[in-house]
């Protein structure tokens, strides 16, 4: 028997909603590493670092992430000869796709401090290391608060696409609820909606953000 | 136990890789053209309409860039056949992409046109030139040019998405994909091969929309 969508459904949704989260936090923290690294590799001196971090960035954004996805999970039980659970599969290529998407961005917020101050940090004889840590990142990371934001709106939609393999968050707990209660257009609606309500406030903050960056200006 | 990598039965049904192919560059060229169009009538609403006209168009751009596409998909697949409207997978594919497109093309070329001059469009209507010739030539056309390289990197971003039609059997390259997956069991090598085509489709596009670029808006 068909049942009906009531709220306990709503209810179901929204316990859901908790590994759209949990997933986005933790996709954030291994991105953000993986994007730290990428940025700096990407203004360093040497060059190879930067051929290097440039191809990673290319490659990254270059293939869709659902394919990420699956060859994470059906790659990495092959390359480590280990069954792998979607919470893994889906963590490494999040990790792997926010660091491209983090590292580009943070590379921007890098080079828009002005080169002087690179020299100046040169001029007190201040190696790579240290202008990059006591004179650049201070103030870059002023700068770069709005569009990690902005970021973090795409990161909470892309986990949907978790979904796909099997990772229960919000989509996959839509597309279950769906399966018992047959109201498609009521469940992916509610689905929609409680999206919206993750996102639409962040995306409101990144823009204040801005605002008042560029009003500081 | 050591596996063995296995190539042949992928390369075995290039053909049908080929018409997935096809698909995903259809669907892309489709949903880059129709997604233009209504991003370009979408910023001149959103900038020079009436005050409804503003919000209504305001409040399209917030509801579909804060929902993912994949559920936006599912509502026009899934859910409208409730509502009466039955579409097949490559019309709901279409319709979701250039809706979700149209709203982040608006939200791209408005930034544009807001930061064209307002003494250069007094200065066409002194001229005598009439609204819409103000529009399309001293408004839309240098805004065009300031918003290219984003908006192009969104039409990249689309091909990319159109990866996610595979959900709703739409026939694109992913979905050929999976198909050849359930009859070779070649998980990783068939997703190794398409990841490697899409990047080469990224890759050609991101050149092909450089080279128009640079034809289109070298005269100044």
């Amino acid at each position: 028997m068909i049942r009906e969508f009531n709220l306990i459904d709503v209810y179901y949704l929204l316990l859901a909603a908790r590994w759209t989260l949990a997933l986005t936090g933790i996709a954030f923290l291994g991105g953000g590493l993986v994007g730290m690294i990428v940025a700096v590799m990407r203004v360093s001196p040497f060059a190879p670092l930067r051929l290097a971090s440039t191809l990673f960035v290319n490659v990254v954004q270059g293939i869709p992430l659902l394919a990420w996805l699956f060859v994470f999970f059906f790659g990495l039980p092959i390359l480590a000869g280990v069954r792998i659970s979607p919470w893994t599969a889906a963590i490494a290529a999040y990790a792997i796709y926010a660091g491209a998407f983090l590292g580009e961005i943070w590379r921007g917020c890098l080079q828009a401090i002005p080169r002087q101050q690179w020299e100046a940090g040169a001029a007190l004889a201040l190696s790579f290391g240290e202008q990059l840590y006591y004179i650049i990142v201070p103030q870059a990371i002023r700068i770069a608060v709005p569009p990690t934001v902005g970021f973090l709106v795409q990161l909470i939609k892309n986990t949907s696409l978790a979904a796909v393999i099997g990772f229960v968050e919000l989509t996959r707990e839509g597309q279950l609820t769906n399966a018992a209660t047959y109201q498609p257009f009521t469940v992916y609606i509610v689905v929609a909606a409680i999206y919206f309500a993750m996102c639409f406030p962040l995306t409101q903050w990144s823009r204040r953000l801005e605002r008042t960056l560029r009003v500081a200006r | 136990m050591r596996y063995v990598f296995n190539f042949r039965d992928v390369w075995a049904q290039w053909d049908f890789i080929a018409s997935g192919v096809a698909v995903t560059i259809a669907l892309t060229i489709a949903t880059v053209i129709a997604g233009s169009m209504i991003g370009a009538l979408g910023a001149a609403a959103r900038v020079y309409g009436p005050p409804w006209m503003r919000s209504l168009v305001a409040c399209y751009v917030e509801c579909i860039r804060n929902t993912p596409l994949i559920v936006q998909l599912f509502i026009v697949f899934f859910g409208l056949p409730s509502a009466g409207l039955r579409l097949d997978a490559m019309p709901a594919a279409m319709i979701a992409l250039t809706i979700n497109l149209g709203a982040y093309a608006t939200e791209i070329i408005r930034a544009g046109i807001e930061a064209v001059p307002r003494a250069q469009i007094e200065a066409g209507r002194s001229l005598g030139l009439s609204g819409v010739q103000v529009f399309r030539h001293v408004v839309l056309m240098p805004a065009l040019r300031i918003v290219y390289p984003a908006l192009t990197a969104q039409f990249v971003l689309v091909m990319l998405a159109t990866s996610i039609v595979s959900q709703i059997s739409a026939p694109d390259l992913f979905h050929v994909a999976s198909i050849i997956q359930s009859r070779t069991f070649r998980d990783f090598e068939i997703y190794a091969v398409v990841a490697a085509i899409y990047l080469a489709l990224a890759v050609v596009l991101k050149f092909a929309f450089a080279a128009i670029g640079h034809l289109a808006f070298a005269r100044r």
